[in-house]
């Protein structure tokens, strides 16, 4: 019994970790685009949305795992859409609720995170077909990379657009804003550069694991070239 | 009259759904690798929103003041059984269409531009002339920015790219710097008053 | 939830009989059903209560030493006032409302009027104070604009700009001019670099006086709570 356990824990936390950096949602699987792009203007939005996002799709994935051999196949996407609305209909409720200033801020977005395709992705693809553990690892995992990700581009578009973080001025009066990267234009500069970044290393540690130390350099430079 | 001119051009360019709201962002990025694919899913964006607008409308007015807490539930299973709709006519009446839209057509049900249309129309109060009005400016948005991205996309191919930005990255570039250029529409109708 | 989880798990069949697929379907609806109400009618006085917040502290800050307030809604063109505590409109019912603030000893201090016009980038919705005794405007304060940060957006917060609504007059109209250039008592001095924004803000209040004023101006004599010495 003891070697299956071993295993088995083994491949939560791989399943756990996964999502936070291999298989990233947002920088290397590239879904759930709307909600990282529209409300990551500032870091403290960028982290309310993550939270959001992290509640439903812990529980969704809790229940359809659990449910998963209840569900026929026939009707699984509708009961996963449901289920998945119904948890959003509450945030969206429980911040009006309790933070009505993050509220109005996202607005219309946090209703949006029924069709953010990370969550159906997740349901479609782990939960249904796995036990409840590996199901609330990878949940975890992947709204923990989730709310990374977001909170990289967040606190990028904020330092450079305001100035501040977390609403706290980090220059001087002498710092003038750079307002566009706050406006839609900045939010796909800011990923399609932290893309950049991340290919890039991607690139390297492949690189790497190939061949010498000086090879690599010389194909750096070539694929910069 | 000029209101509705307003909401139109406000939802077409100044307010563009995907360069300004993010929104259809899955199909923007996915799709738009070849010019006519790209419009003809941006037709079938603005059919399918046209009927969202129509729904939401009725939902708005006859269902929801009762039950306000079946609002987004309520949109979601109205725009996917519109969506099935949708697909199982381009299925019967165009083959070809159906062939060259491929697995697009159901993942417009997961689109964020159509559930935020329903969600925004709600929001600012449109009636029914006014959310179909809307829906055509935004159908329209959607169109117009993945045409443009296509048309691009179509360049870059015959061009000597870094391998390292290839692919989502340059998209994404290039849909910023399209982004900033619809920043000039901002003012272009209260710039006259 | 509970229940759910607890629901007999029949062994996987290939083929699931149509009653089966209605069954969950009806299943999953009745129990989402039961959690959204329970959400809902938990946060709706929250809510409600958030609003009403927000709504007070809009109306005391365009309405200076304003300490109460009471709603009119507009009814048959007549305005009447509203029960304190009146139920807030359903969702999709169009009402007309201001609102009448009073300060210490029930004096009537002005009237809050909202407004939205096209701004730069979207709509701009605003709350501002009308005294109708000096027929000008007392205060003015954002409510919702997504004009272009830095710029546009300084109709929220530029001193100089909300300056000019310390006592704006109505009359003959309100009208927008360039900075430094203000002469009259109806004029508003546009922000530099934010000229489109300054106009709509302009139009807003010239478009929602010409709609209020002749209902204020022929009754508010009747919302005095008390005769004044």
């Amino acid at each position: 019994m003891n070697q299956p356990t071993t295993i088995e824990r083994s491949r939560t936390a791989e399943e756990f970790l996964k999502g936070i950096w291999k298989e990233n949602p947002v920088f290397v699987a590239v879904l759930g685009m709307c909600p990282t792009l529209a409300v990551t203007n500032t870091a403290i939005n960028s982290l309310a949305m993550g939270l959001a996002t992290t509640f439903v799709l812990v529980f969704s994935s809790l229940l359809v795992s659990s449910l998963r051999n209840a569900i026929p196949k026939q009707v699984r996407i509708t009961t996963f859409i449901i289920i998945i609305a119904t948890f959003v209909t509450v945030v969206d409720f429980m911040l009006a609720a309790l933070v009505p200033q993050v509220h109005k801020e996202l607005g219309a977005f946090i209703a949006l995170i029924v069709v953010n395709c990370l969550i159906l992705g997740r349901q479609e693809a782990f939960a249904s077909k796995n036990n409840i553990k590996l199901a609330l690892a990878d949940a975890l995992g992947m709204s923990l990379g989730f709310t990374f990700a977001l909170l990289c581009i967040g606190v990028v578009r904020e330092i450079l657009g305001s100035g501040s973080l977390f609403n706290i001025p980090l220059f001087g009066s002498g710092f003038e804003p750079w307002v566009i990267m706050i406006m839609p234009p900045g939010g796909f500069f800011t990923l399609g550069f932290l893309l950049l970044f991340f290919n890039w290393l991607q690139k390297r540690r492949k690189a790497r694991q190939e061949s010498g130390r000086q090879s690599t350099q010389y194909e750096e430079a070539r694929e910069f070239l | 009259m000029q209101e509705l001119l307003w909401i139109f051009i406000s939802a077409l360019l100044i307010n563009n759904f995907t360069l300004a709201y993010f929104l259809g962002l899955c199909p923007f990025l996915g799709v738009s690798g070849r010019l006519e694919t790209a419009f003809r899913l941006g037709l079938a964006n603005i059919f399918v929103m046209l009927i969202t607008a129509v729904c939401a409308w009725g939902l708005n007015t006859y269902i929801l003041p009762y039950a306000p807490y079946l609002r987004l539930i309520s949109f979601i299973i109205v725009i996917a059984s519109t969506v099935q709709f949708v697909e199982m006519a381009v299925k019967k009446l165009s083959p070809e269409l159906f062939r060259a839209l491929g697995i697009f057509l159901p993942l417009i049900t997961t689109n964020c531009a159509i559930l935020g249309l329903a969600l925004f129309a709600t929001n600012k109060g449109y009636g029914l002339v006014e959310g179909l009005f809307y829906a055509l400016g935004a159908g329209g948005g959607v169109t117009l920015a993945l045409v443009l991205l296509a048309g691009i996309r179509e360049e870059t191919k015959v061009l000597d790219i870094p391998k390292l930005i290839e692919g989502t990255a340059l998209n994404l570039i290039i849909a910023g710097i399209l982004s900033m250029a619809f920043m000039g529409f901002a003012g272009l109708f209260s710039a006259a008053g | 939830m509970e229940e759910e989880k607890s629901q007999p798990v029949p062994a996987t069949e290939p083929e699931a009989s149509s009653f089966r697929l209605i069954s969950t379907l009806g299943l999953a609806g009745f129990f989402s059903g039961i959690v959204l109400v329970g959400a809902f009618l938990y946060t709706k006085p929250i809510i409600e209560a958030n609003r009403a917040m927000a709504l007070q502290q809009a109306i005391f800050k365009v309405l200076p030493g304003c300490t109460s307030f009471r709603t009119l809604e507009l009814q048959d063109g007549q305005l009447v006032m509203l029960e304190e505590g009146a139920p807030e409109p359903k969702e999709g019912e169009e009402v007309r409302r201001i609102y009448v603030g009073y300060g210490p000893k029930d004096k009537l201090i002005g009237f809050a009027i909202s407004g939205e016009e096209p701004g730069y980038q979207d709509l701009i919705i605003a709350l501002f104070g009308y005294n109708p005794e000096e027929k000008v405007v007392i205060g003015f304060e954002v409510l919702e604009s997504k004009e272009t940060p830095g710029l546009g957006d300084k109709i929220m917060k530029d001193p100089g700009f909300r300056a000019n609504f310390g006592s704006l007059a109505a009359e003959p109209s309100v009208t927008v001019v360039k900075k430094g250039e203000k002469k009259k008592d109806n004029e508003i001095e546009a922000i530099t670099g934010a000229t489109i924004s300054s106009k709509a803000v302009g139009r807003l209040l010239e478009k929602s006086l010409v709609e209020w004023r002749p209902l204020i101006e022929e009754h508010w004599q009747e919302f005095k709570k008390v005769e004044e010495e």
